[in-house]
């Protein structure tokens, strides 16, 4: 499975008797609207937001709608630093968001090396428990979760959400996805060659699977970013505070102040946005590679 | 699973090594990969196996934030059969399940197909639909609050075909859960649409064309080639869309909290209110057992069904 011709223009498979067909060009057309009006539908919430965060606030709801701000009101960018303490909580979400990634990519990646490239007795059972908890929705289980953590002291502390985020299944799961399309040989050849099992692992299938854990370092920093419920239950201080749950207490507050509220869903959104355009190649295979061969 | 990757049998023979008894070359490799896996280990063991097993023994106990446990037997769950507020979020996780999860898929499907081809500004489209997944859920429901309010971009859109419901739909309980279910798809299609676009790439040409030579139109083409083909996409699918939908919480609590009234009040945040909320940890745990049974039952279900059409 090529992963990467998702992001470029492949062959697809109907094509070429699809353009022998005499009604091609009508095809064309309505595959261009509906083209079109997906897109509309995709970036609707979007445009709204960006355009809402650039107007004075009795101007967000209009009949009919203003789609041009006017004037343009970059002042909002200002006065929510003024408003909120939106910089204190992108400071906690992204210390959560670095620290989070690196232990998941790390303990993640080795762990896939243990299921994937080595064998003993238990791994195959032991690899079971790991995608059976797949299949076990959060909800379900955060309550005892709640209560073993409040035991040991992690409620409303970070740790909490470090705890939480940085073992998960998912990161074992996609790395060994990568891990098994590495030929055995490769191992094999450096075995015979004296390296051991830990010299294999750092010099041989890391340096390889390195846009595995390009794609999981993403996948988990925008999950870590974006967590909602997570802080909701475990950062209760103000001062720990992610930035989701900060603007989701900024909208409780400010419930009046539309435009205020799109300007900090954009600030929000924005990291995301911009991570995501750099690379979004590696989202892609990291969604196809856990999809297809799960 | 190929055996040259045994790794004890390799190392018997290596030249130089020292010979040792298999047993503790065995030991040996069981200890190595165990190394591997221990710091992964350690942490998911206390974040998932743990409260896992812990869950089943807390269902069957009275338990709140201040004291001991206290052994009940089956009654918070005949408790939970008289519940009302229960009965309503069993209701309302199946009647958002019943709509978000073939409308996604169908989304899904059909978007993969129409991307699929060789039009202009597929490649940029086919990611910018997967932008939706990655944004925060916070922002997504303050968006579309606003979106769906009476005076919105929504009922706006609907007053042209003489459609406009008069009120915001959040805050009207028939039209809350349809909003919900519509942001969800919104959401969700992206994410789907990239399994299937993936999937669609494992279809061989070849069938397409014996296909045409055979005079099949579109239709049959896609009944009987592309759906078939895409068949192990379809069954992930509906099993992560399935878990997701009986799992449901974000999304509802931040567009709606679970009004107006109990219209929109889902099994999730049923667990939450009681667990983490009211400290009641017995009774919430009652409650998420009946979630976990459900994700069990249709992950398993939708397995041996996926089997049984294989061969």
């Amino acid at each position: 499975m090529t992963t990467s011709s998702l992001t470029s223009s492949s062959p697809s498979g109907s094509r070429t008797s699809l353009e022998r067909s005499p009604l091609y060009p009508l095809y064309r057309v309505i595959g261009y609207m509906a083209l079109i009006i997906a897109a509309a539908a995709v970036m609707l919430p979007f445009a709204w937001m960006i355009i809402s965060s650039l107007k004075m606030n009795n101007q967000v709801f209009t009949v009919p709608v203003q789609w041009i701000p006017d004037p343009v009101q970059w002042s909002n960018y200002i006065e929510i630093w003024q408003k909120s303490d939106m910089f204190l909580w992108t400071r906690n979400t992204l210390f959560l968001s670095v620290v989070i990634t690196f232990l998941q990519c790390l303990t993640g990646s080795f762990a896939a090396y243990g299921f994937s490239k080595m064998r003993f007795p238990g791994r195959d059972t032991l690899f079971l428990m790991y995608v059976a908890t797949i299949a076990v929705p959060w909800q379900a289980y955060m309550v005892p979760q709640f209560q073993i953590f409040t035991e040991i002291g992690l409620n409303n502390t970070l740790w909490a959400m470090i705890a939480l985020q940085a073992f998960g299944a998912f990161g074992v799961f996609l790395m060994r996805q990568y891990f098994e399309s590495i030929p055995p040989e490769l191992s094999e050849a450096a075995r015979v060659d004296g390296l051991n099992e830990y010299g294999i692992y750092r010099r041989i299938m890391l340096p390889l699977a390195i846009p595995g854990i390009a794609s999981l370092a993403l996948l988990t920093f925008v999950n870590t970013w974006n967590d909602f419920l997570g802080p909701l239950i475990y950062l209760r201080d103000r001062d720990i505070w992610t930035i989701q749950i900060g603007l989701n207490s900024f909208i409780d507050q400010y419930n009046a102040e539309h435009a205020l509220i799109m300007t900090g869903s954009v600030l929000s959104v924005l990291p995301i946005a911009l991570i995501f355009g750099f690379a979004q190649r590696y989202f892609v295979e990291g969604v196809a590679t856990t999809g297809l061969k799960g | 699973m190929t055996m040259a990757t045994d790794a004890p049998a390799v190392r018997e023979v290596q030249p130089g090594g020292s010979r040792k008894p298999r047993n503790a070359m065995r030991r040996r490799n069981t200890l190595i990969g165990w190394s591997f896996i221990l710091p992964n280990f350690l942490g998911f063991g206390l974040v998932t196996l743990i409260p896992v097993v812990f869950l089943f023994y807390m269902a069957f106990t009275e338990w709140s934030a201040f004291g001991d446990p206290e052994f009940l037997g089956f009654d918070n769950f005949t408790r939970l059969i008289g519940d009302g507020s229960f009965q309503t979020s069993l209701g309302n996780t199946l009647y958002y399940s019943v709509f978000h999860i073939p409308l996604t898929l169908v989304a899904a499907l059909s978007l993969a197909m129409l991307l699929n081809t060789k039009l202009r500004g597929v490649a940029f489209f086919r990611t910018a639909a997967f932008f939706p997944y990655i944004t925060a859920v916070v922002a997504i429901a303050a968006v579309w609050s606003q979106l769906f309010s009476a005076d919105g971009v929504i009922n706006q859109i609907l007053g042209v075909v003489g459609l406009d419901p008069g009120v915001g739909w959040t805050a009207d309980s028939t039209l809350a859960m349809p909003a919900v279910i519509l942001v969800s798809v919104w959401r969700d299609t992206g994410f789907f649409m990239l399994l299937y676009l993936a999937g669609l790439q494992t279809v061989p040409r070849t069938l397409y064309e014996a296909a045409r030579v055979d005079g099949a139109s579109a239709w049959q083409r896609f009944w009987n080639v592309t759906w078939p083909c895409l068949r192990p996409t379809t069954f992930f699918v509906t099993v992560m869309l399935t878990i997701q939908s009986l799992k449901v919480f974000d999304l509802v609590f931040l567009l709606t909290a679970g009004g107006p009234g109990q219209s929109t009040f889902v099994l999730a945040q049923f667990i939450y209110q009681k667990g983490i909320v009211e400290f009641e940890y017995g009774y919430a745990s009652a409650g998420a057992i009946v979630l976990f049974s459900m994700s069990l039952v249709v992950t398993i279900v939708q397995f041996l069904v996926n089997k049984r059409i294989e061969r």
